[in-house]
């Protein structure tokens, strides 16, 4: 297997999951470029982290009712899923149809949401859109469940238009507000009741409640509506039928999918595969993995040019370190630090700002959030007592007998951290700070811990706290 | 005598749109009782400003600061054409820029004109997560501490001579490389910044003592933050923090009701802070939301206005009701929102001219008229 071969999986998988092991990059490179993409946008059994397992050791993720616990469940599937895609679509959806735990105090309804994105977010556009409006979490949190007959609230109505399909200017303040006027009637069961229990955020006396989609058709304005100039007793379904087959609605979509998989920035290259993407919504009937596979198998995506085109979000960030050092994988007593370490970084799980989600590429930066991102990869990457991080020093120690220069340790390190490439000057202060700590590196008859391994440790930590690694 | 360089402005925004009608309450008014007939404040249970306005009774702090004298109230700011959306109009109040979409942060160009060379990454710090726009100005570093006591790189490191050579590897690494691409550069930057502000900004909450005891909600802890970094005298002039969310689109009353109290208790225990290590003449508190709220309620809260009210709060400042209170009378509402009839930027013009000693203009993009809620000796 050439080295080439693993950096393109690796950067298909930094991209399509959280990024890969050795041990997972040889699996695929078995299968080839092409089968691993469409395997990925396959999702078949995830073999996460089994629920009753997780119960037994966290009593906060039996009812998921509070954010830490929640996002926390979350992060364990992330960390132990077969199918990454399956859950990196989810998180691109959660950021996209932004949703905060902050007025819902109902955590398990933000991941039954989240729930929804794996089951649909691969699949047709506008089923995604409609199940969306159909989301508790989402009607209560954008006030559909307050959207009448007669008095429309239409903060859905604005929002669906704005920030989930199509973009500001194109669509006129009446789009709006005939948008509104077909999504009345779409709401909860008992949802005036419900509504103030979350106002009040209580659990007495009937503890929390599963919400459910109900549809009151008495409250529904049956009266004709005209939408982007189309004319019509409109429900929701209608309208989002609409939506869907808008030039803008595949250009809006198509351009955060390039954003959030392939590039921060959209370039002149960048814009062809977006055309090229709209096409495959278009001819797939709006479907998310035609449009994502047509993106993973183009020449812009596999080129050089995309490879660390992203900065890495915090979440990505996160799991990705933890995916490599191979923790938490069975449960770890604390993995609700997990979920506090990517709010700290400026990603808290299930508690966007602002329904707008979060400003991505160099806005993941910042002197505090850069602070917050080195400290938890390089500890997590230099532990001495993660599988990962052993399984590294493992094959360090199998390869030129256990002995290595500084140039070679530091060389090796890299490539099985990702590879990651690293430009000249930080190979160089990486090799300069590995030679500090003695001449060449014997790790044979190495021990669990000793000196030898404490250097191979000081050097993961200096290549996870380098600018490339912060890049995806 | 307070000196010019001494000055501080502490910034805090309500994010999702504080509704001003139930915060500053026109109690005397039939009409507002007759537009919101359930998310209203009952007249008994204000407090009282004068004979026709009362605050929010959560704001009981901020009352007794008002009875002191130290609360400007600026009623009915805002600016032409509101845009509703939260993104587009937090947009525009952190640019300073209405009509075409703004890139500089207004108190990211305060924080160059204050430190043009950048000799100090804390001129300017963000108490909280991520960096609000308003701080954002490319080549302007901004420290972003979300919590004071953890500042600083490879904390888990025992071994300082270890800690040392890594940190000496980092400096290199992020200096090197000039010119790959501007995410590299920038991240570089960002790099060589966290290592200048760390070390400093570390000692702040270790000289910290104080009687005075904060509140436990999150703007609290902020502003307990922002209290230990401005007592340490480190040079930072700019503290900017966030509170959310006042997006009251139903369950007004009881969620608007703790919000209030979470911002009045915090700004009252930092004041108070202030005052017991005599500091009050240092600082200035401005207050503002991104828009107002619709003055009919929907039933169970308010969706999208425009017309707001901000605060400025402290020693320095004249005390008293600025702006215009909007009227609610149906011809003079904008599309059913209240009307502004001050621009946002008269009050950053004020605060800038004669608070900070800054030429406005290009700070704010243009000239705007500037109030007197500044006592003249504080210029």
């Amino acid at each position: 297997m050439s080295n080439q071969d693993f950096a393109l999986l690796a950067h298909l998988l930094r991209r399509a999951g959280f990024g890969a092991t050795r041990d997972e990059l040889e699996a695929y490179a078995a299968k080839g470029y092409t089968a691993t993409v469409d395997e990925l946008l396959n999702p078949g059994d995830p073999e996460v982290m089994p629920d009753d397992i997780i119960r037994r050791y966290h009593v906060d993720q039996s009812e998921l009712r509070q954010l830490d616990g929640a996002g926390a469940n979350w992060l364990y599937r992330m960390i132990t899923t077969k199918c990454p895609l399956e859950e990196k679509i989810a998180l691109f959806w959660h950021g996209l149809f932004a949703t905060g735990y902050s007025k819902l105090n109902q955590a398990r309804a933000l991941l039954n949401q989240i729930d929804m994105f794996r089951n649909h977010g691969l699949g047709r556009f506008d089923n995604l859109l409609v199940e969306l409006s159909k989301d508790p979490a989402m009607l209560l949190w954008l006030d559909n469940t307050d959207n009448h007959k007669g008095a429309i609230n239409e903060n859905y109505g604005r929002e669906l238009l704005e920030l989930f399909s199509m973009g500001i200017g194109n669509y006129t303040e009446d789009d709006i507000k005939e948008c509104s006027r077909a999504f009345t009637g779409w709401t909860l069961g008992n949802a005036e009741y419900m509504a103030v229990r979350a106002s009040k955020d209580s659990i007495w006396p009937y503890s929390r409640i599963a919400w459910h989609f109900q549809y009151r058709d008495w409250d529904h304005d049956e009266g004709e509506k005209t939408f982007l100039g189309e004319t019509g007793n409109f429900n929701g379904e209608d309208i989002i039928g609409i939506i869907a087959r808008q030039q803008a609605t595949a250009r809006f979509v198509c351009t955060r999918l390039f954003q959030f998989f392939a590039a921060d920035e959209v370039d002149g290259d960048g814009e062809q595969v977006i055309e090229a993407m709209m096409q495959s919504y278009f001819d797939s009937g709006y479907e998310i993995r035609a449009v994502l596979r047509t993106l993973f198998l183009s020449n812009y995506f596999t080129s050089e040019e995309a490879h660390y085109a992203r900065v890495k979000g915090p979440v990505e960030l996160l799991v990705g370190a933890i995916r490599q050092a191979g923790s938490y994988r069975s449960p770890t007593l604390g993995v609700h630090q997990l979920a506090y370490q990517g709010f700290f970084m400026g990603q808290g799980l299930l508690q966007p700002p602002s329904v707008e989600g979060w400003h991505e590429g160099m806005e993941w930066i910042d002197s505090g959030s850069l602070v917050e991102r080195v400290n938890f990869v390089a500890q997590e990457l230099s532990s001495l007592d993660k599988p990962g991080v052993r399984a590294i020093i493992d094959r360090l120690a199998a390869e030129n007998d256990g002995v290595l220069t500084p140039e070679q340790l530091v060389d090796q390190c890299l490539d099985l951290l990702g590879p990651v490439a690293v430009e000249d000057d930080t190979r160089t202060a990486l090799v300069d700070f590995a030679a500090a700590g003695g001449g060449a590196l014997d790790l044979s008859g190495h021990q669990a811990g000793d000196a030898a391994e404490q250097r191979v440790s000081n050097v993961l930590r200096v290549i996870a706290s380098t600018r490339e690694y912060q890049l995806a | 005598m307070v000196s010019q360089r001494d000055k501080k402005l502490v910034v805090i925004q309500l994010s999702g749109g504080n509704d001003c009608l139930d915060t500053v309450v026109p109690y005397s008014n039939g009409l507002y009782y007759d537009f919101r007939p359930t998310v209203h404040i009952a007249p008994d249970a204000v407090l009282p400003i004068n004979d026709n306005f009362g605050f929010h009774p959560s704001m009981g702090a901020i009352k007794n600061l008002w009875d002191e004298g130290k609360v400007a109230i600026i009623n009915g700011i805002g600016y032409p054409n509101p845009n509703r959306s939260h993104f587009r109009s937090l947009d525009i109040w952190h640019t300073a820029e209405p009509d075409k979409i703004g890139t500089e942060g207004w108190l990211g160009r305060v924080i160059r004109e204050l430190d043009p060379k950048g000799e100090n990454v804390l001129t300017g710090i963000n108490f909280g997560r991520g960096l609000p726009r308003a701080l954002g100005l490319r080549g302007v570093p901004v420290a972003s501490v979300g919590n004071l006591d953890t500042y600083g790189l490879f904390p888990d490191l025992q071994d300082e001579a270890l800690k040392q050579s890594a940190l000496a590897t980092f400096t290199k690494m992020y200096g090197g490389a000039a010119g790959r691409d501007v995410v590299f550069d920038y991240l570089g930057q960002t790099g060589a910044d966290v290592l200048k502000g760390a070390d400093v900004l570390r000692q702040a909450p270790a000289q910290y003592a104080s009687t005075v005891s904060y509140p436990d909600n999150p703007v609290a802890h902020n502003l307990k933050a922002i209290a230990q970094v401005l007592l340490a005298d480190i040079g930072t002039r700019i503290y900017y923090t966030t509170h959310a969310s006042f997006d009251t689109h139903s369950g007004e009353l009881p969620t608007h009701a703790q919000l209030w109290e979470h911002v009045d208790s915090a700004v009252g225990s930092f004041m108070d802070d202030l005052k017991v290590h005599n500091r009050l003449d240092d600082t200035v508190v401005f207050i503002f939301s991104e828009f107002g709220r619709r003055v009919r309620d929907n039933g169970s809260g308010s969706d999208h206005g425009s017309g707001g009210v901000a605060f400025v709060i402290g020693d320095s400042v004249e005390g008293g009701m600025y702006g215009e209170y909007p009227s609610l009378e149906e011809k003079d509402q904008l599309e059913g929102d209240l009307h502004f009839n001050n621009d946002f930027r008269s009050t950053y013009a004020t605060l800038l001219e004669q608070w900070m000693g800054l030429e406005s203009a290009p700070i704010v993009n243009g000239r705007f008229e500037q109030f007197n809620f500044l006592k003249p000796a504080a210029a």
